[in-house]
């Protein structure tokens, strides 16, 4: 016999019901094949039934001449994408929040949110339309200047600052939203008590508005640090030529390539399976060691 | 004292000018490329080519997008993404809405452990191969609308958002007087809560609806058909991969003519594709930053 709180709600459990549904069989049944790792894969076979070969595709990971080069470029992107890509919405919603002018502030606002609704597809198509050796903006602009113009796609060394570049262009403004509500949320009596002590924008903005800013941003860093073995897919697979792979294969598109159009499904699934053991270490280590240092955490 | 004072002002008038100067060269930055693209969507291809385009459309002409619209693959695609898009985010704000609905209730038991389980998923998957394998062999989502569909159709975030404007901004004495007036948990839910959760339902429907729009990952890995291809597949062959013969028709041109159709179609496409997600934008801005300070506010 149920519970008569249960009972008595028993729509309520039906409501959520879908939900629990969708996230056993979708999210919570994938993981049931995360086994395949251990196993040799065969489809005859099917998931259960495959036999086990222990650690044997993680070991071939760690033995594969390319295993240095996927993790360097994997932490490489993202660690430059965090570099730039961090600090820049922080520095703009702070700029955003000195302009007194509403219509100003609106207009800059939404100019800058635009470009976040392109898609990848598009987004990578202007990045290369721009780019193109001959018929390109950007090398029309260079040979104006009398300069040779640059194969930009094809150039591995070129390839981490176009993709992070391109990025902050993109999502400068969307990720500022968060900051910009901060900050409109800030007392205004403290800015006026500092004025009243005749401190100057400069020093109200560095002693009121950074300091409010802090304990969102140390959650936001700790996110997009913990995710920085996790590099998306997507961009950089539509970035991807055979010329700039060097610089341009990282974890989640070696896995796609041996995987899924090479059919290595066990190997493939050992190299996931060894990604996502790392970023779920690193999130629960950044996040341990935000708690002890600030008190700022996820949870 | 006074003299303190004046400098200080006159440091705040400078202090003033750089930061309006900063954000409009962002705002021009921003706006460059969009503009750029639109005008050479305009514009004779020959001259984007030579590199005569800066700013205003050269030699207008509506060519590109007459081409655009003779396209059976970029009508095909067209209609498959708004078929996704409609599908997909009904199904979406359904089960979002519902599940959101019960996790904020107080009697419903063991609502923190359910967030627990969603949110875990967040953190750890079973990754690209076993989810593949086990999306198409065991639950049949493959070169079908479902699994267009069905893998997206809730998002962690977006169900704790919800959850959180329920909680915050809808008078839980209202909920309570329509029980004592015996209404049920799905009464209240669809005559009570949903007219006054708008805002977040017009914001929830942009997020999940430019998801759907602008992805092309699932279709990738999931679709085999062509007929079946979302707009974001088909685009990439014209601007990605400069799939050219199947995109002017071939009808008699010689090669160069064709590449030149290619050059001015690839703008008219950007254009053509964003459009519908840069017009719907606006049309939910105003709940925009309230939607993601929900999402700010720690679950």
């Amino acid at each position: 016999m149920l519970p008569r709180s249960i009972r008595k709600n028993w729509d309520l459990y039906l409501l959520v019901l879908p939900v629990v549904v969708y996230f056993i069989l979708l999210k919570y049944l994938p993981m049931y094949g995360i086994q395949i790792a251990f196993k040799d894969f065969s489809a005859s076979k099917g998931i259960w039934g495959s036999d086990w070969v222990g650690m044997k595709h993680f070991i071939r990971f760690f033995h594969n001449y390319q295993f240095w080069t996927l993790i360097r470029n994997t932490v490489e992107i993202s660690g430059f994408q965090i570099l730039v890509g961090f600090p820049i919405p922080i520095l703009f919603a702070l700029l955003v929040n000195e302009v007194r002018g509403r219509w100003f502030k609106k207009s800059v606002q939404s100019i800058a949110f635009m470009p976040h609704f392109l898609s990848t597809v598009v987004l990578v198509g202007m990045v290369m339309a721009f780019l193109s050796p001959s018929t390109g903006l950007v090398n029309h602009v260079i040979r104006l200047f009398g300069g040779e113009p640059v194969y930009f796609m094809t150039e591995p060394a070129m390839f981490k600052s176009i993709y992070v570049l391109s990025d902050v262009w993109q999502n400068m403004g969307f990720s500022s939203v968060l900051y910009i509500a901060v900050l409109a949320g800030i007392d205004k009596h403290l800015y006026e008590a500092a004025m009243i002590d005749g401190a100057s924008k400069l020093k109200r903005l560095v002693h009121i508005a950074i300091p409010c800013l802090v304990p969102t941003a140390v959650i936001m860093f700790i996110f997009q640090f913990g995710t920085i073995m996790d590099i998306g897919f997507e961009k950089i697979y539509l970035m991807q030529n055979d010329l700039n792979r060097a610089s341009s294969s990282v974890i989640s598109t070696y896995v796609y390539e041996m995987g899924l159009l090479g059919s290595q499904f066990s190997f493939s699934a050992a190299v996931g399976l060894f990604n996502s053991v790392i970023n779920l270490g690193l999130i629960l280590i950044v996040n341990q060691l935000a708690k002890r240092a600030g008190g700022t955490s996820l949870w | 004292m006074d003299h303190a004072g004046r400098t200080s002002s006159r440091g705040d008038r400078l202090y003033d000018f750089v930061i309006y100067a900063i954000l409009t060269v962002i705002m021009l930055g921003t706006l460059y490329p969009l503009l750029y693209i639109v005008s050479a969507s305009f514009s004779d291809p020959l001259s984007i080519v030579k590199g005569e385009l800066w700013l205003l459309p050269k030699h207008v002409t509506l060519g590109a997008y007459e081409k655009v619209f003779q396209n059976r693959d970029i009508l095909i695609g067209y209609r498959n993404s708004l078929v996704y898009l409609a599908v997909g985010t009904a199904i979406n704000i359904m089960m979002t809405t519902m599940g959101a609905y019960a996790l904020s209730r107080k009697d419903l038991r063991g609502r923190y452990v359910l967030v627990l389980i969603f949110t875990f998923t967040l953190l750890f998957n079973g990754g690209l191969v076993p989810t593949y394998l086990v999306y198409k062999n065991m639950l049949g989502l493959y070169n079908n609308l479902w699994v267009m569909v069905i893998p997206s159709a809730v998002s962690v975030w977006n169900l704790i958002i919800m959850r959180t404007y329920f909680q915050t901004s809808i008078p839980y004495e209202l909920q309570e007087a329509a029980f004592i007036d015996g209404c049920s948990n799905v009464r209240t839910l669809t005559s009570v809560v949903l007219p006054l959760s708008m805002p977040i339902i017009a914001v929830m429907t942009m997020y999940y609806g430019v998801a759907h729009w602008n992805s092309y990952f699932t279709a990738l890995i999931y679709l085999d058909d062509d007929w079946r291809q979302p707009l974001q597949m088909v685009i990439r062959s014209i601007l990605i991969r400069e799939d050219m013969g199947s995109m002017t028709g071939g009808e008699g041109e010689s090669l160069v003519e064709q590449q030149l159709l290619v050059e001015g179609m690839k703008y008219a496409v950007i254009v053509v594709s964003s459009l519908p997600m840069l017009l719907l934008y606006p049309l939910v801005q105003r709940h925009f930053v309230k939607g993601v300070m929900m999402g700010a506010v720690k679950g």
